[in-house]
């Protein structure tokens, strides 16, 4: 517990003060470490972590669960502090300011929309906590309920709405009082298929409309691919990669972003003629069939061919591994049939970790 | 039928399956309530000796209704059990409070051990060092001795409720206070509270329940003046059994049994599950 339990609020958020140089990030992580419980023998949750980003960006921190994406925007939050390292907001360092200090809100993973208060009470919560004068309360809220398209769910209950609904209703809570940063914790999480697509680009319309920066955590790729303007791809407490979905996708820099993003095959460097400490990574979608007369890259056994409507897609044994391909259209091999592959050399990535 | 019975899935405790299920659980339940039964159905008899029926007559009701030393009796308890009540459940939400929210501190289960010792202590050792307790003192000021003797035992029962509800609720509500720019003494007012409102009625019912039927303590710490029903019945038992006993503890058993459904009923809808299923069990214990 903070030690200023029973303490009030303050009158309201102040823009944080900007030092004296110029910030030209909106949110500098730099050099952050967290490690839970004693520092000499504690789990070490997050790493050298360095991240920057830019005002009105949709920001995503994307991994498998325990890679501490999670436990890096409850600190945007402040409601876990770093072990050493500086996070900035707008030149600031709040690392150590606790939630309600932080121009920041948060849409939370099963939304903790309060229970005993109605959709339009949940949504003034924060404006209420902030001092606003009653009218100004009323108007917020009613603008921004018809941003989240529930102007007439206003005095339901949260346990009177579908899943979708309390979705809307808790990202209205947290854009009620506009902050210059919403976190999103795997909000899409709990929705079903259909529902999520459809939220996707409910959040891309919300983000456009307000100009507020998103920092979305999601263990799901084809979100943070479809969703963001750049990715942290992180694994084990350390950031991987950060870059636009198109550099992330097409040019990963280690072995674990090739494989985590999209699908891979990692082929020894030696089997190519290469260094033999590098991995060489191709999308199964850039590898062809050699056609007559076309010298191949590399030559396999088919192992099964499945056809999938637009293209088939086929696994390929070569000495050592197994290799995946997708081939446009109807690709009719039989099993066990020798086959030479080929690709472009710009379709290769060299990895050496 | 055997189709059905072939389809459906047997598990090893589905009752359905264990023949004679149906007869041992009718024995258990006449075994329990049996007694219970005849002192209800006796207290409506017109007959002076309680174990001859001669006929239906609310006449003992009227004569517990005219005396006055029951109802002074009747007094006394009401105002040590409302008393007792406000007092626990006032302690057993920040007890409540500082085990479920207060973090991990040192001593913890120690401390949980300590609160919840009356449910594990024998009665009678209670009893007798709280008598010596205020004597060694001098301490005898009548009624707020059984008040105090009764708030110290009725602490763990008001807390068992409150803490299992706070534990339901989960800290989310209010780290999304926090966010939301609250400071903790209004997250307690705004959030926190209202939500724990389920918890602290089933834990205040089951204070003033645990309060009411209280006997051994009772007995010990009332001086003359400041007898409660339980002890005035024990009393009137001395001169033999007549059924105005009968009368006065059936009114007892369903004052006591309405309020253990009240408190079910309270700490029941939607997610208050969980503290329903504990004031409910608590209930049951005690009645």
């Amino acid at each position: 517990m903070p030690s200023e339990v029973l303490s009030d609020a303050p009158a309201a958020i102040t823009t944080p003060t900007r030092s004296t140089a110029p910030a030209r990030h909106l949110i500098e992580v730099v050099g952050v470490e967290k490690i839970f419980g004693d520092v000499a023998t504690g789990h070490r949750a997050l790493e050298a972590i360095n991240v920057l980003i830019e005002e009105k960006e949709f920001f995503t921190l994307l991994g498998p669960s325990g890679c501490g994406k999670t436990t890096l925007l409850r600190m945007i939050a402040g409601f876990e502090h770093p072990t050493t390292g500086e996070i900035r907001l707008q030149g600031r360092d709040v690392a150590s300011l606790p939630p309600r200090e932080r121009p920041v809100n948060m849409v939370f993973q099963n939304y903790a929309l309060f229970p005993h208060l109605t959709v339009s009470q949940n949504v003034a919560f924060g404006l209420e906590m902030l001092r606003w004068k009653k009218p100004d309360i009323t108007a917020r809220v009613q603008e921004t309920l018809s941003l989240v398209k529930l102007s007439h769910f206003a005095n339901r209950k949260p346990a009177q709405l579908s899943g979708g609904q309390q979705q809307r209703v808790a990202l209205a809570r947290a854009l009620a009082p506009r902050p210059q940063v919403l976190l999103l914790d795997e909000p899409l999480s709990a929705l079903d298929l259909k529902l999520r697509k459809e939220m996707q680009f409910e959040l891309k319309r919300l983000q456009r409309e307000t100009g507020i920066t998103f920092i979305l955590v999601t263990h799901d790729q084809e979100e943070a691919l479809a969703m963001s303007d750049r990715i942290a791809v992180m694994n084990t407490g350390r950031v991987q990669q950060i870059g636009t979905p198109e550099e992330i996708y097409d040019h990963p820099t280690n072995r674990f972003v090739a494989d985590f993003i999209g699908e891979a095959n990692l082929i020894p460097g030696e089997s190519l003629g290469r260094r033999s400490d590098a991995v060489i990574a191709i999308r199964p979608e850039r590898i062809e069939i050699a056609g007559p007369g076309v010298t191949p890259r590399i030559t396999g056994v088919v192992d099964n061919a499945t056809f999938l409507g637009s293209d088939t897609l086929m696994e390929i044994i070569v000495p050592g591994i197994r290799l995946r391909a997708r081939i446009r259209g109807a690709a009719k091999l039989p099993q066990g049939k020798e086959v030479g592959l080929v690709w472009e050399t710009e379709a290769e990535r060299e990895l050496l970790d | 039928m055997m189709t059905t019975a072939a389809r459906r899935k047997i598990r090893p405790f589905d009752w359905r399956h264990n023949p004679g299920f149906g007869i041992f659980s009718l024995a258990v339940m006449s075994f329990l309530y049996l007694p219970l039964v005849i002192l209800v159905v006796y207290s409506f008899n017109a007959n002076r000796f309680v174990t001859v029926w001669t006929g239906f007559s609310l006449h003992w009701f009227t004569r517990v209704a005219n005396n006055g030393d029951i109802r002074h009796a009747a007094w006394v308890s009401v105002l040590v059990g409302v008393l007792a009540t406000i007092c626990s459940t006032a302690i057993a939400i920040a007890a409540a409070l500082g085990f479920e929210r207060g973090g991990r501190f040192k001593g913890e289960a120690a401390a949980n051990s300590l609160v919840m010792m009356p449910l594990v202590v024998p009665e009678i050792v209670t009893a007798i060092t709280t008598l010596i307790f205020f004597s060694s003192i001098g301490f005898h000021f009548g009624v707020l001795n059984l008040v105090l003797a009764h708030t110290v035992f009725c602490v763990p029962f008001a807390m068992l409720p409150i803490q299992a509800r706070l534990n339901t609720i989960g800290t989310a509500y209010e780290d999304a206070g926090r966010d939301l720019y609250g400071g903790e003494w209004r997250i307690f007012m705004r959030i926190t509270l209202p939500l724990m409102v389920p918890g602290i009625m089933a834990g205040a019912i089951l204070a003033f329940v645990t309060s009411l039927d209280d006997f051994l303590i009772s007995f010990m710490v009332s001086s003359a003046g400041t007898t409660t029903l339980p002890v005035y019945v024990y009393g009137m038992m001395r001169l033999g059994v007549t059924p105005e006993v009968n009368a006065i503890s059936t009114i007892l058993l369903v004052i006591s049994a309405a309020l253990a459904l009240v408190a079910f009923l309270i700490s029941r809808p939607n997610e208050a599950g969980a503290a329903a299923g504990t004031a409910a069990a608590a209930a049951t214990a005690t009645t």
